[in-house]
């Protein structure tokens, strides 16, 4: 056993981070954020040309063969940069839809009884489980009774091409996250091609605790950062033993996030994803909210980052797979 | 990053599990909670049944007399003694976990030869001498005094919560050498015999009913200078050597052991209709999230030993902050789970309930953890 990055494993982190870092640092973050939040298709293109969605496909099939626990090494660096976009189902689409993989098309996710994000600019749907959409029309929509559509995936699970009919029938949601608009799409959505796999859901839910994950860590710097220049009463305010506190709480639910998500993306296994999930949305939550907390009246400005990874991370606790599912998901491995 | 164990390891595992299964079948009825000496006999036979079979000081150097195992190979044997049911290390705690490596890292050839193989076949029982009534978080403010006497120490004071005390042969005393120095400074660390003359231990009731730990009067004790571990004045850096220890890998064992517990609370759960309850079955899913991380979490921080050379690393307070945390809502599912029987200490899981409220408290509190954290894997200024 050697459950430790290796070195390759480092060396894409590390290349990710500086790619990352080179085109959407912040900067460019906060012009995005300011110029409007469609899809940067240059950035998009570019991030295709590195790898970033025909990570996982083989090499013979143009792809650079590697697994999920380096898709969730990428996602963790997404995470910490805060960059838009639905990579998730783009990178899951990739292989199946013509231009995922190389970043020339975009795909947004369809989850029934959710409101879609970036639909505007989607090329094509991943439309998840029944295909229900609207209010509470289908199965897992509900808070929860079943985890129905977390155990029963596959072949409800699907592709729809042609998103132009939709689109037209949507209405724009205004939504919590700048970063991320958002579409309310009603009635029933069919998909037309069914993607092979069908462990979509929870290799999605894995890719967005991932994300989680950078989130946590990354507002566990903030904070401590900020905590060790920011002075009250003579003193850095990380000298004070409730700001400390804090700090370290963070850095807990961090690692122990960490140690679930590396863990399900080794193992694949189901119930380790509903953990990792659950672990990872609780991280990004409460570390956002205590960051914003250290950062005191500046916290809770539109100007200080911390209220977008907070929106950020408060969408993606409900996307993929929610508490209340992986809670249940998890009770049942104990019978 | 593999969790996949090495056929080595696995091989390891499987003979350690055939052994097992061939001991523990014939092993006597644990005694009573408050039955000291049948306690102290019980995991002492326990200890020597290890020793011959070649499973004693796993984890320790072989010149100390251990089997040299690597940080992996110990975690899979505190995993399978605990999976089996095996007894727990109980009275050999502090000799096997703290003391002895201790010794082992820090003492001459001769405390090593004649300390070591005691504690390793289960023969002589340390306890840990360094609370004292004022001094507790605040470990370095110390008082009781060591004044040199020819080839002794004479030493007086209190130490108190000392567990086990009433059954040790040995104690790993922290004393004050020098009162002129800074707090840290005047420290030395010695290894005092529990049956010398000056010795008084009177038991103390813990409010699970127990006396499971101690107070320890000292009056103008012997000790020889030659019982000193580490320099004169260099205690405090060997007890920080001993505190590593002691945060590494105490927990393993409990990790498992609270898994078994939440599939049996499940299991209970079901069998009473409390099952039915969506929050109390959520409530039980959350905690086999957190089990299972902290599970992963210890794999993590065992194999970044393992790759630094078997030096436990900074992760242990993170890990301790959290577990010690989990393991009392895990208790407080179980109270919840009982219901009305929660009251009867007959009951399963109620004296543990009881129990658990001591981790966020014993080997340095949660906030003395969160000190840690924030200072010195963040970084953040020392200071109020
Ligand atoms: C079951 C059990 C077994 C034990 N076994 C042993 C043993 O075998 N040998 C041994 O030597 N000791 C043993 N101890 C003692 C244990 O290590 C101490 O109880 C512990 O370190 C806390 O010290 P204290 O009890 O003096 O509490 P105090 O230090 O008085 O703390 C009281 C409260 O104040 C808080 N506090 C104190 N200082 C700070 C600070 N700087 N910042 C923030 N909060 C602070 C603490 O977190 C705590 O909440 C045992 C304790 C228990 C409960």
């Amino acid at each position: 056993m050697d459950f430790q990055l290796s070195d390759d494993q480092r060396a894409l982190r590390t290349g990710i981070r500086e790619l990352l870092a080179g085109r959407f640092g912040r900067d460019r973050m906060r012009a995005a954020l300011d110029g409007g939040t469609g899809i940067d298709r240059a950035l998009w293109r570019e991030l295709g040309e590195a790898g970033f969605f025909a990570l996982r496909l083989p090499e013979a099939a143009g792809g650079v063969g590697l697994g999920l626990p380096e898709s969730v090494l990428l996602f963790e660096e997404v995470g910490r940069s805060l960059l838009p976009g639905p990579l998730i189902a783009t990178h899951l689409a990739a292989g199946a839809v013509k231009g995922a993989a190389q970043g020339e098309a975009v795909i947004a996710a369809l989850d029934a009884g959710r409101p879609v994000g970036h639909l505007g600019d989607a090329d094509g749907l991943l439309v998840l489980g029944a295909g229900y959409a609207g209010s509470g029309a289908g199965p897992g929509s509900g808070s929860g009774a079943g985890s129905g559509a977390w155990d029963a995936p596959g072949p409800a699970d699907g592709i729809l091409r042609d998103v132009v009919g939709i689109r037209e029938a949507a209405e724009p949601v205004r939504s919590l996250d700048p970063f991320t608009p958002l579409w309310r799409v009603t009635g029933r959505v069919g998909a037309v091609a069914h993607l092979p796999g069908g462990a979509l859901r929870a290799e999605g839910a894995l890719l967005a605790a991932a994300e989680q994950l950078g989130s946590a860590a990354r507002t566990t710097e903030m904070a401590v950062q900020h905590a060790g220049e920011r002075e009250q009463f003579g003193s850095p305010i990380g000298s004070f033993q409730a700001v400390k506190h804090l700090c370290a709480g963070m850095l807990v639910r961090t690692e122990l996030a960490r140690g679930a998500v590396y863990a399900a993306a080794v193992t694949a296994d189901r119930v380790e994803i509903a953990g990792a999930k659950l672990l990872a949305d609780d991280a990004a939550v409460r570390n956002a909210r205590d960051c914003l907390q250290v950062h005191g009246g500046m916290g809770f400005t539109w100007e200080a980052d911390v209220h977008l990874h907070l929106k950020r991370a408060w969408l993606r606790s409900g996307q993929w797979l929610t508490a209340a599912t992986a809670e249940e998901v998890l009770a049942a491995d104990l019978c | 990053m593999d969790l996949a164990y090495t056929e080595e390891e696995e091989e390891f595992r499987a003979r350690l599990r055939e052994w097992l299964a061939a001991v523990l079948p014939a092993l006597p009825a644990k005694p009573g909670p408050d039955d000291w000496p049948g306690r102290r006999a019980y995991d002492t036979a326990w200890q020597r049944m290890l020793y011959d079979a070649g499973y004693a000081g796993l984890h320790w150097p072989v010149d100390a007399g251990g089997r040299g195992a690597t940080p992996t190979q110990h975690l899979i044997f505190l995993e399978e003694t605990e999976k089996a049911g095996a007894p727990y290390v109980g009275a050999n705690f502090v000799g096997l976990l703290h003391a002895g490596p201790t010794i082992a890292a820090e003492g001459t050839a001769v405390q090593r030869a004649r300390w070591l193989p005691p504690v390793l076949r289960g023969d002589e029982i340390w306890c840990q001498g360094f609370s004292e009534p004022d001094a507790g978080s605040d470990l370095a403010s110390l008082r009781t005094r060591a004044v040199r006497d020819g080839d002794d120490y004479v030493v007086s004071g209190q130490k108190i919560w000392t567990s086990h005390a009433e059954v040790a042969d040995w104690c790993e005393l922290l004393v004050r050498t020098d009162p002129a120095a800074p707090k840290h400074r005047g420290i030395s660390w010695l290894a005092m015999r529990m049956d010398v003359p000056g010795v008084t231990v009177r038991p103390l009731r813990t409010l699970a009913g127990s006396t499971e730990f101690a107070e320890m009067f000292l009056d103008e004790v012997r000790i020889p200078v030659t019982h000193r571990v580490g320099a004169e004045n260099d205690g405090w850096r060997v007890t920080m050597v001993t505190l590593s220890f002691e945060r590494g890998t105490a927990f393993v064992g409990e990790v498992v052991a609270c898994r078994r517990t939440l599939a049996a609370l499940a299991a209970e759960a079901r069998a009473n209709g409390r099952w039915d309850d969506p929050v109390l079955r959520r409530r039980l899913g959350g905690l086999n999230a957190e089990f299972r991380a902290l599970w992963r979490l210890t794999q993590w921080n065992v194999s970044e030993a393992q790759r630094s050379g078997g030096v436990p690393g900074t992760g242990g307070s993170v890990f301790k902050l959290r577990y010690s945390q989990a393991r009392q809502e895990l208790y407080e599912a179980a109270a919840e789970v009982l219901g009305a029987d929660g009251a009867d200490l007959d009951r399963e899981w109620v004296l543990d309930r009881l129990s658990s409220l001591s981790y966020t408290i014993a080997a340095g509190t949660s906030q003395i953890q969160r000190n840690i954290v924030a200072e010195r894997i963040l970084g953040l200024p020392k200071g109020r």
